[in-house]
């Protein structure tokens, strides 16, 4: 029968795709029997169903559709660096079908109208599931709690007062409290600013050649333990947003041996890139937490590959190039991260025998989702149809037309990568088809 | 060709031949300051734009100064005149530079790769005259000049260089061209201005102020910006004074022979003592003249000059 891949029917087969299925890759072939946006089959052999129109995997991984609990997408307020339709193409073209965008928005994410407006905008984008986070604290000043269950009514999954710390500690520690009775994380954006002075990279032997001011380790790592502290009063559940030091890497395995209920995310750039990268100033290696020391990039490593750490998440964090054409003290702080989380996972994580492909696949899918709490990140029978298919080979070069993000910080721009995402379906419906990965006739 | 690059960005960039190759060049120069005409017409038609982000008196007016005896054509903007108040990048700058066709642009910014990125973009020469606390080269250069001058070569010789070397381009500077001549290099301050991981860049770390300065032949006295963090970084200048400044007592602890330098303008009696200051141990007048000399060496060898052809200016 004549198939195109850009008409995807309401009932097909994938054949001929290495599942990934609790945390491994299947060495068999297998399919997935997809129906009206629902996995209504999934197995390894032949698949029973003849007669139904075949997409041909070509042998690629087929795994549930990745999860990314940190994003920015900057709508409202600074749409010229990203909307949440773009961010939402940015992520399918990573193969990712759900991601939990930040509340520092301009206005903040901080009541339910708010909410429901990243929700509907989500929709009509209709790319990825676009899940908000709340800001706790109103206009995330840190000082006036939001209104957490009408905002979790509304569709928020998480709160966070990221891009700045929550300083008053009592705050925080009600934060976490009212936040276990709606069951959804405190995220914690764990920085003391009265450490950090006016700092824009790493404190240390870089920051110290090149003349510029340095943020210590000890800023995490306090921010860390003193929230961790409060998880472990309170009970509630906290998620430590970006982890990039040893400490706080360390901090966090304690608590965990300890029962405390906290749970903890990294970002591609943590674990591949250290401060040496500043060295030409170049403010695609300005982010915050700040690229730290080789001993930091393995710890963080170490701690995805031990458990410790249980999810990666991008920090997707569009800023224009006027934005990243100043200099590298005045620059924002962030850079991009859903097209290349991926590739940077395969390339410094399984090509570097720190885990393998499994592994790194349950660290975008179902640890995410179930830190969250949410029913996605697995190809199972009866579950929604989010999935891609994913080439672990495929060597590319990242460069801006392989980006999708309204803006093009990318701290990978020029550098080699292997593994892509080459399709990408949500509830079944194709959302991205990379033509370099996937023939089409 | 004695300088390898268009620009000079830094002493870090340079080699030990070049450092030198521009010493040699500026002692000729300085030889004709002593002369009833002291320019050397060989800029003559060229322009040269002075860039200063951040307010200068020394090393405008050296550079300034350099310019006109060669007789360069000059324009000086200022962040005060600019359109930098009104927000405009460095590049929208760099491209309207580059698109009025001047020869050399020296670019004064508080960012540290400020001074990189423009000549990165830009075709004509580049001369940093201070990015943030990223680098000074041609105060490196003229201290090294200084030095030299007093000491001949300086391997083995001990330079000690004192103050808030965090936020110091002139100390990073001084570092770089030092270490590659083969000087030993001590860095003495408080502890919150003198981060121990610049240790990595082959100089000592010394927090003590009389042992940092016992063996020296050099001290270099660094300004201590009074605006900066006093009660923070350091608990003021009393305590300043007391723990670091260079003081008469401290000059007769010095080897007989050493000399003191100072990159301007002083703080009397917080990291030098004003007996100090007016005394026989400085040769700061001499850091001010082979600035100039140094300048005009720079911009000769960038323009293209010929350092044979200077013979004739003795």
């Amino acid at each position: 029968m004549q198939w195109s891949w850009k008409r995807i029917p309401a009932e097909y087969l994938v054949t001929n795709v290495k599942l990934y299925q609790g945390g491994k890759i299947a060495r068999r072939k297998g399919f997935l029997h997809v129906k009206k946006g629902r996995i209504e089959q999934v197995g390894t052999g032949e698949a029973a169903h003849e007669g139904l129109p075949v997409l041909d995997g070509g042998g690629l991984v087929c795994a549930p559709g990745l999860i990314d609990m940190h994003v920015h997408f900057r709508e409202p307020g600074q749409e010229e660096k990203e909307t949440i339709a773009t961010g939402s193409l940015a992520a399918a073209c990573g193969g990712f079908t759900s991601v939990v965008t930040m509340p520092n928005t301009e206005p903040a994410i901080d009541h339910s109208g708010m909410v429901r407006y990243v929700v509907d905008r989500g929709k009509e984008a209709g790319l990825c599931r676009v899940f908000p986070a709340g800001a706790i604290s109103k206009g995330r000043q840190g000082e006036q709690m939001c209104e957490f269950g009408e905002m979790v009514a509304a569709g928020a999954v998480g709160f966070s007062d990221d891009g700045s710390p929550v300083a008053d500690g009592n705050l925080m520690a009600n934060a976490l409290k009212f936040a276990k009775v709606l069951g959804v994380p405190i995220i914690s954006h764990a920085e003391d600013l009265t450490i950090i002075g006016g700092g824009v990279m790493h404190a240390g032997y870089w920051s110290a050649r090149l003349g510029l001011p340095g943020m210590s380790r000890a800023s995490e790592d306090s921010a860390t333990f003193r929230d961790i502290e409060l998880a472990r009063a309170t009970g509630g559940h906290l998620h430590v947003a970006h982890v990039s030091t040893r400490g706080a890497v360390d901090i966090i395995r304690r608590a965990k041996q300890d029962g405390v209920n906290v749970t903890a995310e990294a970002t591609p750039h943590h674990f591949s890139l250290d401060h040496a990268r500043c060295r030409d100033f170049s403010p695609l290696f300005k982010m915050n937490p700040p690229l730290r020391e080789p001993e930091d990039v393995e710890a963080v490593a170490e701690g995805l590959a031990d458990g410790t750490i249980d999810c990666i998440a991008t920090d997707h964090a569009p800023h224009t190039a006027t934005q990243k054409e100043y200099q590298f003290d005045q620059a924002p702080f962030g850079v991009l991260g859903l097209e290349t989380a991926f590739a940077v996972g395969v390339t410094y994580l399984v090509k570097s025998g720190v885990m393998d492909l499994g592994r790194l696949l349950a660290l975008m899918t179902e640890h995410p989702a179930g830190v969250l709490g949410l029913p996605y990140g697995r190809l199972e029978e009866g579950a929604v149809a989010d999935f891609t298919l994913l080439d672990p080979d495929f060597v590319w070069t990242v460069e801006t037309s392989r980006l999708r993000s309204r803006s093009r910080n990318s701290s990978y721009l020029g550098e080699q990568l292997t593994g892509k995402a080459g399709a990408t379906f949500l509830r079944g419906r194709l959302t991205w088809l990379d033509e370099d990965v996937i023939k089409v006739d | 060709m004695i300088l390898k690059s268009k620009d000079v960005l830094g002493l870090e960039d340079m080699s030990a031949e070049e450092i030198l190759g521009v010493l040699e060049i500026a002692s000729k120069f300085r030889a004709v300051f002593d002369r009833p005409v002291r320019n050397v017409p060989i800029m003559r038609g060229r322009t040269v734009v002075n860039f200063f982000h951040e307010p200068s008196t020394r090393t405008r007016i050296s550079f300034e100064l350099a310019e006109k005896r060669l007789s360069a054509d000059i324009v000086n903007f200022s962040s005060a005149t600019s359109s930098f108040k009104k927000g405009e990048t460095l590049r929208d700058t760099a491209e309207n530079l580059a698109a009025m066709k001047i020869d050399m642009l020296v670019i004064r910014h508080s960012s540290p790769g400020s001074a990189r990125y423009l000549a990165n973009v830009l075709d004509c020469s580049v001369i940093n005259a201070g990015d943030g606390a990223h680098e000074h080269p041609t105060q490196g250069l003229l201290d090294i000049m200084t030095m030299r001058q007093r000491l001949g070569d300086l391997r083995g010789r001990k330079v000690t260089i004192i103050g808030d070397i965090a936020h110091s381009r002139v100390a990073r500077s001084n570092i770089w061209g030092l270490t590659k001549l083969g000087a030993e290099v001590t860095l003495c301050g408080p502890p919150t201005m003198v981060p121990a991981a610049l240790a990595r860049l082959g100089v000592e770390v010394e927090y003590d102020l009389r042992r940092a300065v016992a063996e020296a032949d050099v001290l270099n006295v660094l300004r201590i910006q009074l605006e900066r963090g006093a009660g923070k970084t350091f608990p003021g200048n009393r305590e300043y004074h007391r723990m670091y400044g260079i003081t008469e007592e401290i000059v007769r602890s010095l080897k007989p022979e050493a000399f003191i330098l100072h990159p301007g303008p002083m703080n009397r009696d917080v990291e030098i003592a004003g007996e100090v200051a007016d005394g026989p141990s400085q040769v700061i007048l001499d850091q001010v003249a082979n600035g100039v000399a140094v300048r005009m060496a720079l911009i000769y060898l960038l323009s293209g000059g010929d350092p044979g052809a200077l013979g004739g200016v003795h």
